[in-house]
């Protein structure tokens, strides 16, 4: 078993792996607690906080690469799974702070606000640490089954399948919007103050939390690499390319599909509840249909097909938003557009993929440089030659 | 012919009961699509072993047949059975492919990204289900049957080769080495010679006629000099129905078939 799992990926690819889980679990910490605040060199918690985010996006990456980069089937609506999962995250927080809100209620805030005397039954049992972690799993997991398996087995494909991801997400935003529904309306879930006893205030609990997330991600990418090296990532991979083909080979791509789906789906609520703590808040705006389609545009920039591409294309775009908020707000959507049609039209297989185009570019300026050479010196000779046989 | 043996010798003594010598019922299906009836109660028989074509005009039902056959369409009335009491219809695809039966498209399909080794493993007749695939591994065995049928259907250069690499005919070959790796009983191979060079057609006629008597062939054809060098059994197709059936010359010398096809 242990020789199948080294063998995922190439040694150049191991030792990658290790490199980026060092710095983000050894150099991170190393940099943020035991420099100085004064010296350069210090990561100042802001950063942390901006990294941590950024390893969520990156898991989501992950996620939706593995179902329509290496499946095929393009999903707007995985930023339903997230927000699931942040707000069954938060709903734990906003439970472990009863009494502790501004109305000092065992409720939370908003339910006092909308003078609800009771917990409504789909709160119960979120003060409880575990029952939430099971929920986080369990309520995407479940929602992405019953959307799958209806959407698969009527074989629903394409654009038609991604359409139907942009209404899910739309229709959960408006139900959560609404303050009847129960979960703090367009406000949403905010405020938190602890963790497990740990304050979520407190730079050392940011630290922890970006280095948890960060393992996440090193679990995530690993698993997902297992999958497709194995015969079950060229069964997928197979269903992307010629469907019925692997249906009259005798494997019912049904729940294969299901299956990967899935399993995208539980990745992407577990970096939403990993996400929650760490920005302090969770609102119906995370189920925008817009959010969704960035989240794909995240694959699409940075490489579909390719796990790494997926995590460099998260980490590009997100990168640019933070830079853009600050420098230039109102150009930022402008950008993203640009991005995208750039993208598309000239490097589809992502940047990932860069070398290739490039290394052609190189190559064809080196042989039109040499071929203008060639001719330089060809017409210099050639002149009296041709001379010489016209006579 | 002695390397197909080694091959295949084993698989024939299991799979369906062939007791009465006929391996395929197709009776009385009528499939409409519209109004417009592709099959018009349409029954046929395929014997064991036997390498049977079908041939008939465009339109005269035939990829609608096959497409019936292997649970892609579903008729409005009729019964297929395998062997002597497996029901096929009302099947899956991937079930009906499990059972025996393979199916090579009229255009090659193969998975283009994929070497020819893991088009050949994807097909390999193994437990198919999500878990095994995830965690099962390819034995000795399985490699060694890789070897052969890439030996047989001509392409061992090209085993490390990307599939989308080969040419159109190379392509066919592969598809139909994919069948011989689900071991089926049931071969359907629809117009396999199409859009091939001379020597190409003869390398498949070759190809199938070894497959025959091993396995039974059906195969769907246009090319009707392909169809005379290996057919055993023609049964001809018009307007969803058969028209006409027996050996090559005794259908080419029918006068309905004259009229509706050869005769054109």
């Amino acid at each position: 078993m242990l020789k199948h799992i080294v063998k995922i990926q190439s040694q150049r690819q191991w030792v990658g792996t290790a490199a980026a889980a060092g710095l983000i679990l050894l150099l991170v910490p190393l940099l943020n607690q035991f420099i100085a605040p004064d010296s350069f060199l210090h990561l100042p918690d802001y950063m942390v906080i901006l990294l941590g985010k950024f390893l969520c996006y990156a898991m989501v990456a992950v996620a939706i690469d593995l179902i329509w980069g290496f499946t095929g089937i393009l999903s707007l609506g995985h930023g339903v799974f997230f927000a699931l999962g942040g707000y069954a995250m938060g709903m734990h927080l906003m439970r472990a702070m009863a009494g502790q809100g501004v109305y000092r209620s065992n409720l939370p805030d908003f339910m006092v606000f909308l003078d609800w005397h009771e917990l409504p039954w789909f709160w119960q049992g979120f003060d409880m640490f575990w029952f939430a972690l099971l929920m986080i799993v369990l309520v995407p997991a479940v929602l992405a089954l019953v959307v799958g398996f209806f959407a698969f087995r009527s074989r629903i494909t394409g654009v038609y399948f991604s359409i139907l991801t942009q209404a899910m997400t739309y229709a959960l935003m408006l139900l959560f919007f609404r303050n009847n529904t129960g979960f703090g309306g367009n406000n949403g879930l905010t405020d938190f103050k602890t963790l497990l006893g740990f304050s979520l205030q407190s730079p050392g609990t940011k630290l922890g939390l970006c280095m948890l997330s960060g393992v996440f991600l090193l679990i995530f990418y690993l698993i997902c690499r297992f999958m497709t090296a194995s015969k079950l990532g060229r069964v997928i991979t197979a269903i992307r390319d010629a469907e019925s083909r692997v249906q009259f080979s005798g494997y019912n791509s049904l729940y294969y599909k299901l299956f990967v789906w899935t399993l995208s789906a539980v990745i992407c609520a577990i970096a939403g509840a990993l996400y929650v703590p760490q920005v302090g808040i969770i609102n119906p705006s995370e189920m925008a249909p817009a959010n969704s389609i960035e989240m794909a545009i995240w694959v699409a920039v940075g490489g579909r097909g390719t796990l790494t591409g997926a995590i460099a294309g998260s980490f590009l775009v997100n990168g640019a938003k933070s830079w853009f908020t600050v420098a230039a707000p109102e150009m930022w959507l402008y950008f993203l557009g640009f991005l995208f049609i750039l993208t598309t039209l000239f490097l589809p297989q992502g940047f990932i993929k860069m070398g290739g185009p490039l290394m052609h570019l190189c190559r064809r300026w080196a042989a039109w440089q040499k071929s203008r050479l060639d001719s330089h010196q060809k017409t210099a000779k050639s002149v009296p030659v041709r001379t010489s046989s016209e006579r | 012919m002695s390397p197909i043996g080694s091959i295949l010798k084993e698989e024939h003594k299991v799979g369906v009961d062939t007791s009465h010598r006929t391996l395929l019922y197709i009776e009385n299906v009528t499939v409409t699509f519209d109004g417009f009836k592709a099959l018009d109660d349409l029954s046929l028989y395929v014997d064991d072993g036997a390498l049977h074509c079908i041939i008939g005009p465009n339109g005269a039902g035939k990829t609608t047949l096959l497409d019936v056959i292997t649970g892609r369409t579903r008729p409005d009335r009729g019964k297929i059975t395998f062997g002597q009491w497996m029901e096929l219809i009302g099947r899956r695809e991937d079930q009906i492919a499990r059972m025996g039966i393979g199916r090579k498209f009229q255009k090659p399909t193969v998975f283009e990204n994929h070497t020819l080794f893991e088009n050949l493993e994807l097909a390999l007749k193994t437990d198919k289900r999500v878990w095994n695939s995830l965690f099962g591994q390819l034995s000795r065995g399985d490699r060694e049957r890789i070897d052969e049928v890439v030996e047989l259907i001509g392409l061992k250069d090209h085993l490390s080769h990307r599939a989308g690499l080969l040419s159109h005919g190379q392509k066919q070959w592969l598809e139909i080495g994919m069948l011989l790796m689900q071991s089926p009983q049931l071969l359907l191979v629809d117009e396999p010679v199409a859009g091939m060079t001379p020597a190409e057609v003869a390398h498949s006629a070759e190809l199938l006629t070894s497959l025959a008597g091993r396995h039974t062939v059906v195969v769907v054809e246009h090319d009707m000099a392909f169809v005379r060098s290996i057919a055993q059994r023609v049964t001809v197709l018009h307007e969803g129905r058969v028209l006409a059936e027996g050996s090559m010359d005794n259908v080419q010398n029918d006068p309905k078939v004259v009229e509706v096809y050869l005769g054109e």
